[in-house]
């Protein structure tokens, strides 16, 4: 079952690569440099993805104390660490020739680089604890503060400052996007989200077994 | 014995233990003192500069000595084995928290109002003007700070490397936080009136309001060691 959705996972990562490399017209503006949005995009989407699922995770063990919720936010919470990686790593590299600067304290930015700083200190407070039962509570406890904490870093970054251009996808008002285009990003966040849940299964499998030793 | 009587007994009991010990209070401000001269060694002696600093110089202030006293809070309990007895008090344990929070409020709060004198004193700001709007950004800042900071001091003190782990849970949680208090007192030294900075106060409040709920709702969790 995870082996056939890790192969429909590279068949979507092989498609999403076709889609945006040969599918997908030449942006007029940016040109090529625009083709990293197929990764950037899709990784900060499966990012979010993964902190809401340690935030479910963190409640789920809690309320049920049941170890099976604890593995689900341990793997989310790598998972999410390592799509934001992604997502400031090919934001960074697509910043450099578009905004002449590899790095700014844009408000999104740092959003996100505020992010990705709490969950790196989420998986640092797992590996520090032995015991199984406080280490899932502990987790969720941080989790869950992580995760409400999202829109309050997000307005207050925003408030500070305001260099990136506004959400095309998520944001109140849709801004115009070329079809072509906008079929290549759905195919790329649809596989980027198969190969998010093939690792999320891979890794809470492997949990399990750790578990048992 | 009702709930308030609890929380009362936690923060009196933390209170009272501060008073004939001292041990954090008296520590604390020396090390506000030594934050000063570092601070002035780092930026040097032009006035402007430093008072142009001070809004975001103040802030880092609080928040260091906020990081090494929140995060002792829990340390006496551990120690002495209070812990066993925290955890076989009756009835909701969110009342240990509430105790706490306000204890870490005071303590933060004392310190906070001396290193302010000591930045108006020495980097020549006039923080007595705006006093009052000031008092109220301290206040919403302090609450953030330490709401965050209890319930991530009690987790820590049974975790080991404890020192290391704690300032690395806060402070991109607190980001919000810094944020907030640093431009609205930057407004604020500007002489611009509260109405200018009501954005920033909602914010701080709701985020207050947001993190002393989830310390309420998640300190019994923290508890069980």
């Amino acid at each position: 079952m995870t082996r056939a959705l890790g192969w429909v996972a590279a068949l979507g990562l092989a498609a999403g690569l076709t889609a945006g490399f040969g599918y997908a017209p030449r942006e007029a503006v940016q040109g090529n440099v625009q083709r990293i949005m197929y990764l950037h995009v899709p990784a900060v989407l499966t990012a979010y993805l993964a902190f809401g699922l340690v935030l479910l995770g963190g409640i789920g063990y809690l309320a049920t104390r049941r170890m099976g919720w604890d593995r689900l936010a341990a793997a989310a919470g790598e998972l999410g660490v390592l799509f934001t990686g992604l997502t400031i790593v090919s934001g960074s590299i697509w910043g450099k020739p578009t905004w002449g600067t590899w790095w700014t304290w844009d408000a999104r930015l740092t959003s996100t680089a505020v992010l990705f700083c709490v969950y790196v200190g989420y998986l640092l407070l797992r590996r520090l604890i032995e015991d199984p039962d406080a280490r899932a509570r502990y987790a969720a406890v941080v989790g869950i503060v992580g995760a409400v904490n999202i829109p309050i870093v997000h307005f207050s970054v925003k408030w500070w400052r305001a260099l990136h251009q506004p959400s095309t996808i998520l944001g109140p008002e849709r801004a115009p996007i070329d079809p072509a285009i906008g079929l290549a990003l759905f195919v790329n966040w649809l596989a980027f989200t198969l190969l998010f849940a093939y690792f999320l299964s891979r890794r809470m499998e492997i949990a399990r077994l750790e578990e048992q030793i | 014995m009702t709930y308030a009587r609890r929380a009362w007994i936690v923060l009196w009991k933390d209170l009272l233990i501060e008073r004939r010990a001292k041990e954090h209070a008296n520590a604390l401000l020396f090390f506000c003192v030594l934050l000063l001269f570092l601070f002035q060694f780092a930026l040097g002696p032009d006035r402007d500069r430093l008072a142009a600093a001070v809004p975001g110089l103040l802030w880092l202030g609080f928040i260091l000595a906020g990081l090494l006293g929140l995060g002792r809070s829990f340390l006496g309990e551990r120690d002495n084995d209070c812990w066993e007895g925290l955890r076989l008090t009756p009835g909701d344990k969110s009342a240990i928290y509430l105790g706490k929070l306000v204890g870490n409020c005071v303590l933060m709060a004392a310190v906070e109002i001396l290193l302010a004198v000591l930045f108006g004193v020495f980097y020549d700001v006039d923080l007595w003007t705006p006093a009052a709007p000031l008092g109220l950004v301290l206040a919403l800042g302090t609450i953030g700070l330490a709401s965050v900071g209890t319930l991530f001091a009690a987790m820590t003190t049974q975790v080991r490397a404890r020192e290391l782990l704690f300032p690395v849970l806060l402070l991109p949680v607190q980001v919000p936080v810094l944020l907030a208090t640093v431009s609205a007192t930057q407004a604020l030294l500007l002489g611009q009136p509260l109405a200018d900075v009501a954005h920033w106060l909602k914010l701080l409040a709701g985020a207050d309001l947001v993190y002393v709920t989830i310390g309420l709702l998640t300190f019994e969790f923290v508890l069980e060691g």
